[in-house]
C-alpha cells in the first residue's frame, strides 16, 4: 500500500520491542463482539490510475461553469483565480500545516493570517477582524449571537433580502427561538426591517446587494438600529461589491460576514469557503474564531501568535464565545494571495467590471419580450420576473447548456410570490457571447 | 536595520542571529502592506468606465488602502513566508489529537477537475449527478465503516459536526416530550470543543471524572444519569490513548436512562476498519475527513465533519440530503418531517468529500483497516521506547492511536513540559500536543499515524531520551531558552494579548499609547 511505510519484517520487529505478539493483540481493550471479523463489503485498495479512472468518470457527469454560458450566483460567484493563488496553496508548508499553535515553527501562517485580517479589516471599513469561520452562512448566525452577548437582549431580526440559507442557519442555529423574528422573502428590495426594531432588539441582520441583487441603504439601518440601542449586522455574500461599494463600516456597521468564497476559491459545489467577520475594537472580547496578534519573540524581533484564545473552547471550555476550532486557514490563505494580487488598483478595476458585464447582461434581459427586471441598483445580480416559472426555464435552458442563473423557488419554498423569478450573476468571466446565447435562449424559452 | 540585496528590511529586532545556519534561506520577511503599495496590481484587468446610474449613490468613498503585488513579488513573499512554517511533508508532526498523516496529492488533483472544482452548488440537480455520486459513495464508505443508518454530510468541521449531532439528539427528545432533559455528560478528558458545543445548546454540562486508569468510570456514569440527562458526550479512542473499555455498558446504561450516546469521532483513525462504532452503541458521531480520511490541514481548516447517525437519529439528519430518483439521485433541500433544517449555505465541503473518497479508494477497505493497525503500532512503538524513562500515568492498557505521558519524569529538573516541547523545536521535530488532555500533570500526548517509517519514529524516540537525558542531567539551558535554531525565539503571548495588534497600520496612523 503505497501510503504505508512499513514492510511485514519491521512491523515484526517493532512488534518485538513493544512485546505483542500481533498487531491485534493492541487491540486488547476492544470488547471481543466489537471486533470486526468478516471483511466489510467494500472494495479492496486500488492503483493510483485505477482511482483518478473513478473519480474522472465521476468529474465528467457534471456540467462545469466553465462548459458553457453560466450566470449561477446567489450566494457563490464564479471569478477568475490566478494560476499563482493555487500553485502557492499547494506548498506543502501551507497546505500540510496545522493550526498554528507552535508560533516559533507557524511564522508563516501566522503572518498570512494577520495580513488577512489586515485585508478583512480594510475592505470592510472595520477595525478588526478574526482569522475566519467556516462560511458566510455560519458567520451570520456566530454574528447573532455575539450580538446577544454584547447586548444582553434576545431579539434578532433578519430582513427579507437575507439569502434564504443564511436565515435557515440562523434558525437552525436559534431552533424554536421567540425572539427571532423573520421577515419575508422582498424580491423587490422593499425595505422592511426599520420599523420593527425596538428596545429588546440585540440586533438588525441586514445584506447588501441583498439575496435579489438590490443594494441596501446600510446607513439608514445602521441609524434606526443605533437608535434604539441595538446593532447592526451587515452580511455580504459577493465580497468584490466591497471594491465599488461603500464599506459597511464607514456606513454605521457593528458586525460585518461575508462570504469571501469570490478572492482565491473555486465554487466547489458550495465548499469550502471562506467566512469573514469583522467588528468595532470595543467588541473584540466577544467575537468567535481565531485571532492573531503581533508580538515580539525573546530577541525582541517582531512576531506574531494566535491571541485572545480565553475567548475560545480549548481554553474556556463551556464558557467560550463559540465552539469553533478547525476553520477555513487555506481558503483564507487564497484569499489573502488573490487580494494581494489585485491590490486596491485590481480590487477596484475587478468590482467596476463587474458591475459593467452586470449592466450590459441587465440592459440585454430589458430587451427581452416578457421579461421584467425587478432591480433599479445592483451590483453583479440581478433578479428577473419571467411568464413561465423560473425553474421549468432553467432546466430547459440547461438541457440546451446554458446555466442561467437560479430559480427564486429553489431557496424560498414556501412563497408562490417568487416562483417566476430567476436570479442571475455577471462577472468578470460573463462575456458578450455568453450574454447573446441567454438572450437568445431565453426568447425562444419565452416565445 | 539591516537590508536585504532587494532593499528590504531583514531584520526588526535587536537580537543576536542565533540561527546562523541555514539563516540566509530563512530571512525574515516583511509584512505585505510594507512590500507592496496601493497601484502595484499581479492582475490585469481593463479599467472599464461605469455609470453610477445602477449603484443608488452607494459607491465607496472611504479608502481601501489594500497593498498589491505583481506575480513575481506575490511569489517571493508566499513562498518565504511559507518557509517559516513546519509542515508534515517537512517533518514528523506527532500532534496528539491532531492526526496529523500524509495528504495525498492524488486528492489534490482529483478536487481540482473542473467538474468538481468548477461546479455551482445551485446549478440544477440534473448537471451535477455525478456530484451527487460522490457524495452517495463517500456516504456509503463512512456508514459502512461505522454500521450506522445515515449520515448528514453538510458540516463544516469536527466541532460543527458536534453541534449537528446534539442539535439532533436535542430535536429528537423534544419530539418525545423529552425537552425537559437538560444536562449532558462530558468526562474530564474532552476535547474543549464537546463542553462549548453542549454549552452552545443551552445544555448544563456535568463532568465526569476520569478513573486512576485514564478510562471512564462506568459507575459514575450511571450515578450521573438522571432523568435529566439528555445525552454522554464520549471520545472513543479517549484522549488519553485508550479505548474505552466498558464502552458498551456505558451505551447501554446511557440508552436505559433515555438518553443518547455522543461519540467524538476525532480519534476514529485508530479503529477504521477495525472497530464499527455503531457495534458499540454510538447515536451520533461526527468524523474528521481531515483527520481520518487525510483531507490537508491546510494551517487550521478547512475540514469536513460529518456525522453518522443511528437509526433513531436518522430522521433529525439537517437538509440537504440525497434521495435515490429512478435512475439518477435527488437533492433533499427544504426541510420535511422532523429534519433539522440547514446549518451551513449549501451541500458541505465537496472539496473535501472528492479528496476522502480518493483517499478511501486508494486504501480500499483493507488498507484502511491496514493504516488503523499501523496508526496504533506505532503509537505502542513509541511507549514501549521510551516507556521507563518517560512517564506513563495510564500504563494499564495498549495504547491506540496515540500515547500519553506526564511530565513526573522531569520533576526536580527544572523544565516543564512547554520547555521539553520547544527543545524538540531545535532537533527538527513539530512539539507534541501539551496540556492536554487535562487529566494528568503536564501532558504530553504524542500520536504518529501510520504514515510514519521505522526510521522516523527511532530518530523521534532516539531524540526523546536524548532530551531526556539532558534534563535529568540538569542541562536546562538547553529546554528553557529553546527554541533557538528556529525561525523565532520563543514569543511573547502575554504581550499579545495585553495590548492587542490585530491588523497592521501605518506608523502615523498609530495612536501613540501612554506606557
Amino acid at each position: 500500500m503505497r501510503y504505508l511505510p512499513h514492510s511485514e519484517a519491521e512491523r515484526a520487529e517493532m512488534l518485538g520491542v513493544i512485546g505483542a505478539d500481533s498487531i491485534e493483540a493492541l487491540f486488547s481493550a476492544v470488547p471481543e463482539n466489537a471486533l470486526q471479523k468478516a471483511p466489510l463489503d467494500l472494495p479492496s485498495h486500488a492503483a493510483e490510475f485505477m482511482v483518478e479512472a473513478h473519480m474522472r468518470a465521476l468529474a465528467a457527469r457534471n456540467h462545469a461553469a466553465s462548459d458553457g454560458p453560466f450566470f449561477v450566483g446567489a450566494g457563490a460567484y464564479r471569478h477568475h483565480v490566478p494560476a499563482s493563488v493555487d500553485h502557492l496553496i499547494q506548498r506543502s508548508e501551507w497546505l500540510t500545516a496545522y493550526t498554528p499553535y507552535q508560533p516559533e515553527i507557524s511564522q508563516g501562517t501566522l503572518q498570512m493570517l494577520f495580513e488577512f485580517q489586515t485585508q478583512v479589516a480594510r475592505i470592510t471599513g472595520m477595525d478588526v477582524a478574526n482569522a475566519s469561520l467556516y462560511d458566510g452562512s455560519t458567520g451570520t448566525a456566530e454574528a447573532v449571537l455575539m450580538a446577544r452577548r454584547l447586548t444582553k437582549r434576545r431579539k434578532i431580526i433578519l430582513s427579507g433580502g437575507l439569502h434564504p440559507h443564511y436565515r435557515d442557519v440562523v434558525r437552525a442555529y436559534l431552533k424554536d427561538d421567540p425572539h427571532l423574528i423573520c421577515l419575508s422573502p422582498s424580491p423587490e428590495g422593499q425595505g422592511d426591517i426599520l420599523d420593527r426594531i425596538d428596545e429588546d432588539t440585540a440586533a438588525i441582520v441586514v445584506q447588501t446587494p441583498d439575496f435579489y441583487g438590490h443594494l441596501r441603504n446600510v446607513k439608514v439601518a445602521a441609524d434606526a438600529a443605533h437608535a434604539k440601542g441595538a446593532l447592526l449586522i451587515v452580511v455580504v455574500t459577493e465580497v468584490v461589491s466591497l471594491g465599488l461599494l461603500e464599506a459597511p463600516g464607514a456606513l454605521g456597521a457593528d458586525i460585518v460576514v461575508a462570504e469571501g468564497q469570490s478572492i482565491g476559491n473555486s465554487l466547489n459545489f458550495g465548499g469550502p469557503y471562506v467566512g469573514l467577520m469583522a467588528t468595532k475594537k470595543e467588541y473584540i472580547r466577544q467575537m468567535p474564531g481565531r485571532l492573531c496578534g503581533e508580538t515580539v519573540d525573546a530577541n525582541g524581533e517582531r512576531g506574531f501568535v494566535l491571541t485572545l484564545s480565553t475567548r475560545e473552547q480549548h481554553i474556556r471550555r463551556e464558557k467560550a464565545t463559540s465552539n469553533i476550532c478547525t476553520n477555513s486557514g487555506l481558503c483564507a490563505l487564497a484569499f489573502s494571495i488573490h487580494m494581494a494580487l489585485l491590490g486596491e488598483a485590481g480590487f477596484v478595476r475587478l468590482a467596476r467590471l463587474n458591475h459593467a458585464r452586470a449592466c450590459v447582461l441587465a440592459d440585454a434581459l430589458e430587451r427581452v419580450k416578457g421579461i421584467e427586471l425587478l432591480n433599479k441598483t445592483f451590483f453583479n445580480e440581478m433578479t428577473i420576473r419571467l411568464p413561465k416559472p423560473g425553474a421549468e426555464v432553467i432546466e430547459t435552458l440547461a438541457a440546451r447548456g446554458i446555466l442561467a442563473g437560479v430559480p427564486a423557488s429553489r431557496l424560498v419554498s414556501d412563497d408562490p410570490a417568487v416562483e417566476s423569478l430567476i436570479i442571475l450573476a455577471a462577472t468578470e468571466l460573463t462575456s458578450d457571447a455568453d450574454i447573446a446565447a441567454l438572450v437568445s435562449g431565453l426568447e425562444e424559452v419565452l416565445a | 536595520m539591516s537590508m536585504n540585496r532587494e532593499g528590504r528590511p531583514t531584520h526588526t529586532g535587536t537580537g543576536a542571529d542565533i540561527n546562523a545556519t541555514g539563516a540566509a534561506l530563512l530571512p525574515n520577511e516583511p509584512l505585505l502592506f510594507e512590500i507592496g503599495d496601493t497601484h502595484h496590481s499581479g492582475v490585469d484587468l481593463p479599467d472599464v468606465e461605469i455609470s453610477p446610474d445602477r449603484l443608488g449613490g452607494f459607491e465607496r468613498k472611504s479608502a481601501l488602502d489594500l497593498a498589491g503585488l505583481t506575480e513575481p513579488e506575490a511569489m517571493r513573499h508566499y513562498v518565504r513566508l511559507s518557509r517559516l512554517n513546519h509542515s508534515i511533508d517537512g517533518g514528523f508532526y506527532p500532534l496528539g489529537s491532531c492526526t496529523m498523516k500524509h495528504n495525498p496529492r492524488l486528492n489534490e488533483k482529483m478536487a481540482r477537475l473542473p467538474g468538481f472544482a468548477d461546479i455551482h452548488p445551485l446549478q440544477p440537480v440534473s448537471t451535477v449527478q455525478g456530484a451527487l455520486e460522490v457524495m452517495q459513495q463517500l456516504s456509503h464508505w463512512l456508514m459502512t465503516l461505522t454500521n450506522t443508518a445515515a449520515v448528514a454530510l453538510s458540516p463544516k468541521a469536527g466541532a460543527h459536526g458536534e453541534l449537528l449531532g446534539m442539535m439532533a439528539i436535542k430535536a429528537a427528545q423534544e419530539a418525545r416530550g423529552e425537552g425537559h432533559r437538560k444536562v449532558v455528560l462530558v468526562p474530564e478528558s474532552a476535547h474543549g470543543t464537546n463542553p462549548a458545543t453542549a454549552a452552545f445548546l443551552g445544555y448544563i454540562v456535568k463532568t465526569i471524572p476520569a478513573r486512576e486508569d485514564g478510562t471512564v468510570d462506568v459507575s459514575a456514569v450511571k450515578e450521573a444519569l438522571t432523568s435529566d440527562v439528555a445525552a454522554i458526550m464520549l471520545t472513543n479512542p479517549n484522549t488519553c490513548g485508550l479505548f474505552e473499555p466498558q464502552v458498551i455498558e456505558i451505551a447501554q446504561a446511557v440508552h436505559e436512562a433515555g438518553a443518547y450516546f455522543y461519540c467524538d469521532g476525532a480519534n476514529f483513525n485508530a479503529i477504521m476498519g477495525v472497530v464499527r462504532p455503531g457495534d458499540l452503541g454510538i447515536d451520533a458521531m461526527h468524523i474528521n475527513l481531515h483527520k481520518t480520511f487525510s483531507t490537508p490541514h491546510g494551517g487550521g481548516g478547512p475540514g469536513a465533519g460529518p456525522v453518522v447517525l443511528s437509526e433513531a437519529l436518522a430522521p433529525f439528519a439537517p437538509v440537504p440530503f440525497l434521495r435515490k430518483d429512478g435512475s439518477g439521485l435527488e437533492l433533499v433541500e427544504h426541510v420535511e418531517g422532523e429534519a433539522l433544517g440547514r446549518i451551513t449555505a449549501f451541500h458541505g465541503q465537496m472539496g473535501m468529500y472528492v479528496r476522502a473518497l480518493t483517499y478511501m479508494l486508494s486504501h480500499g477497505a483493507d488498507g484502511l483497516a491496514q493504516a488503523a493497525k499501523d496508526a496504533v503500532l506505532n503509537a505502542n512503538y513509541i511507549k514501549a521506547r521510551l516507556a521507563g524513562v518517560f512517564s506513563l500515568p495510564f500504563p494499564n492498557y495498549p495504547a491506540m492511536h496515540e500515547v500519553l505521558f506526564d511530565d513526573s519524569f522531569l520533576d526536580g529538573t527544572g523544565v516543564t513540559t512547554l520547555d521539553f516541547a520547544k527543545a524538540l523545536i531545535d532537533e527538527g521535530f513539530h512539539p507534541m500536543t501539551m496540556y492536554f488532555p487535562l487529566v494528568v500533570h503536564g501532558a504530553m500526548l504524542i500520536e504518529p499515524t501510520e504514515s510514519e517509517s521505522k526510521q522516523t519514529l527511532d530518530q523521534f524516540c532516539d531524540v526523546m531520551l536524548d532530551l531526556a537525558d539532558d534534563a535529568r542531567a540538569g542541562n536546562s539551558e538547553r529546554f528553557t531558552a529553546a527554541p533557538l535554531k528556529a525561525p523565532k525565539r520563543r514569543l511573547d503571548e502575554t504581550r499579545a494579548a495585553r495590548q492587542p495588534v490585530l491588523k497592521w497600520e501605518r506608523r502615523e496612523d498609530i495612536p501613540q499609547a501612554a506606557e
